[in-house]
């Protein structure tokens, strides 16, 4: 049987993490097919249908799915999933939400945030912050899997012609409505994808004092990430957190700045290609990850960082 | 109303985890142990809401061997007024945990469940979208912010975009991210009190829920390590290094 992919999207477009999705559903098995839910989404449907590893496109419209509640999108996704072996979808706050939903009224068990499909049945995903990799097979008929979408390259974007097909929505949950969605807009590049990420930890002292990284990054075309000491601080807002319980980043470049590296933040940037980190407490445990330590005040260090960088020909972005 | 609290015991989140020799597991002998940090959270905050008056009781629950009990007993000792401790030995996969908890729900009939939105350990985070799944009750997750208006609440969520606000109708499941707010300490004579509190035991096999594992754990293994890294002396050899060396820059 095929795998059935949940597509990620904003209504308007794909959100990019489909595509690693897709990438980690293919290697479970050739037949993808994606689902979309939502309302007036078709461009996004169209790019779905474009992804030359999606097979079929199954487009569910629905005023009650505008806003991806879980509790309208469960139950559809329950229905389709009797044609399919694999339900897939990216571990982010959408499939965390939802995914749990769908496999409980499967009766499965649900494998959460793989990093590597090992076979249709089995695969390996990290365990206490990444301090462990457990090698998980599951022995439910149907499984459901959710995937770090940092570990799977995304699939090719163009090139595919799937058939759209449309299935009759589910009736509306009528418990549970939303208010309102607060989104932080940047023209940075999004610190899930970005190349590079600098991030600030409570070193920063004070929200203010993060312009010394906005400054930075803005140089090298960067995205900003925090420790949780530091949103908790106020000192910048939830969705820049790196870490176990905020966003895992794989970048090529990870800068911590000020940041001691606790286990929970670690958990979220270890896997960067390369660290470094900037930290006046020389014993501090980011310097135990980082390929590249500077034992410095960060006050003193970031402005001579700036004008080390405005003294380089070129920057890669 | 009444809010039941969902509580469980992991390994404390400041150890540094060791792998098994033998690829069984992670060592938990001889480890400190406490309560699963954002479920403090979860615990918090319904005492906080009994607090405001607008809940009358405040009962925690874990499912788990005969130590789980102290994460009750803790939560007992901030405030919550008695405890459930269903036993059951071995590890149980979420689904297993929400089947039980459900039997739960149904005997003691909460206006609301609140739990922690993910466990440190097997960092699973499906427990409560499940109860509300098997319920059909509406879930709130990673919730930041709660206020609790007659039978709604209203409800900040944490998402990767940045933050969601649902209004959702009682009864419900909320999971609590660590934001929500600063769960207080419990004092001596809170603790000496919470001794005399009643912990209600229930025997797993008693609630007639098929708890079998569904997943197998073949190997725990240790992640690769990264290669040490170096010291630079300065920011210039810094980014000489990350231009020239690594060449990211």
């Amino acid at each position: 049987m095929a795998v059935l992919l949940i597509a990620e999207h904003s209504n308007k477009e794909l959100r990019p993490f489909t595509l690693n999705a897709a990438t980690a559903a293919s290697q479970i098995d050739s037949d993808v097919h994606a689902v979309i839910i939502g309302q007036n989404f078709a461009d996004a449907a169209k790019q779905l249908s474009e992804l030359p590893v999606v097979k079929k496109v199954l487009s569910v419209e629905g005023t009650h799915y505008e806003n991806f509640t879980a509790e309208n999108f469960a139950p559809v996704i329950v229905k389709l999933a009797e044609n399919y072996s694999h339900i897939v979808c990216s571990a982010n706050t959408f499939g965390k939400n939802l995914m749990p939903r769908i496999a409980a009224h499967l009766d499965t068990s649900q494998v959460s945030d793989i990093i590597k499909v090992i076979s249709p049945d089995t695969f390996l995903r990290p365990i206490y912050a990444g301090n462990a990799f457990a090698t998980i097979k599951s022995n439910d008929s149907k499984k459901c899997v959710t995937i770090r979408p940092t570990s799977f390259d995304p699939c090719e974007s163009t090139g595919g012609s799937a058939p759209i097909e449309k299935v009759d929505p589910s009736e509306e949950f009528s418990n549970t409505k939303f208010i309102k969605r607060e989104e932080i807009k940047s023209d940075r590049p999004e610190l899930g994808t970005a190349r590079i990420v600098v991030s600030g930890g409570r070193g920063m002292q004070s929200g203010d004092n993060f312009k010394l990284i906005t400054e930075i990054a803005d140089k090298l075309g960067a995205a900003i990430g925090a420790s949780r000491a530091a949103v908790d601080a106020g000192y910048i807002s939830n969705d820049h957190q790196v870490g176990q319980t905020g966003k895992v980043v794989v970048p090529d470049l990870y800068i911590a700045v000020g940041i001691s590296g606790a286990i929970q933040h670690l958990a979220g940037m270890k896997e960067s290609k390369v660290i470094v980190a900037i930290n006046k407490d020389g014993e501090a445990p980011i310097f135990s990850v980082a390929d590249y330590g500077l034992e410095a005040d960060l006050f003193e260090a970031l402005p001579q960082f700036m004008e080390e960088l405005n003294k380089l020909n070129t920057i890669q972005k | 109303m009444k809010i039941l609290v969902a509580v469980k015991r992991v390994i404390d989140y400041n150890v540094q985890i060791r792998v098994k020799d033998d690829g069984t597991g992670v060592v938990t002998d001889n480890v400190k142990m406490s309560t699963n940090p954002p479920d403090d959270n979860a615990i918090e905050e319904a005492v906080k809401i009994k607090e405001g008056g607008k809940a009358t009781e405040v009962v925690a629950i874990t499912v788990g061997e005969e130590k789980a009990q102290e994460t009750v007993r803790k939560a007992l000792a901030v405030g919550a007024d008695r405890g459930i401790h269903v036993k059951v030995d071995g590890i149980l996969e979420p689904l297993a945990v929400s089947k039980i908890l459900q039997k739960i729900v149904d005997k003691e009939k909460p206006d609301l469940v609140f739990m922690g939105k993910q466990a440190i350990d097997d960092d699973c985070n499906q427990t409560g979208q499940m109860l509300s799944a098997l319920l059909n009750w509406p879930q709130a997750t990673f919730a930041s912010k709660i206020d609790v208006k007659d039978n709604k609440l209203e409800v900040t969520r944490e998402i990767d975009e940045g933050l969601e606000t649902i209004e959702i109708n009682v009864p419900a499941i909320v999971t609590c991210d660590l934001r929500l707010n600063e769960p207080r300490y419990a004092s001596l004579p809170n603790i000496m009190k919470a001794k005399k509190k009643p912990i209600e035991e229930i025997a797993a096999s008693d609630l007639g829920v098929d708890v079998s594992p569904r997943l197998e754990q073949l190997k725990v293994e240790e992640p690769p390590k990264r290669k040490a890294g170096i010291k630079v002396a300065n920011v210039a050899e810094l980014v000489q290094k990350l231009k020239n060396e690594a060449k990211v820059i």
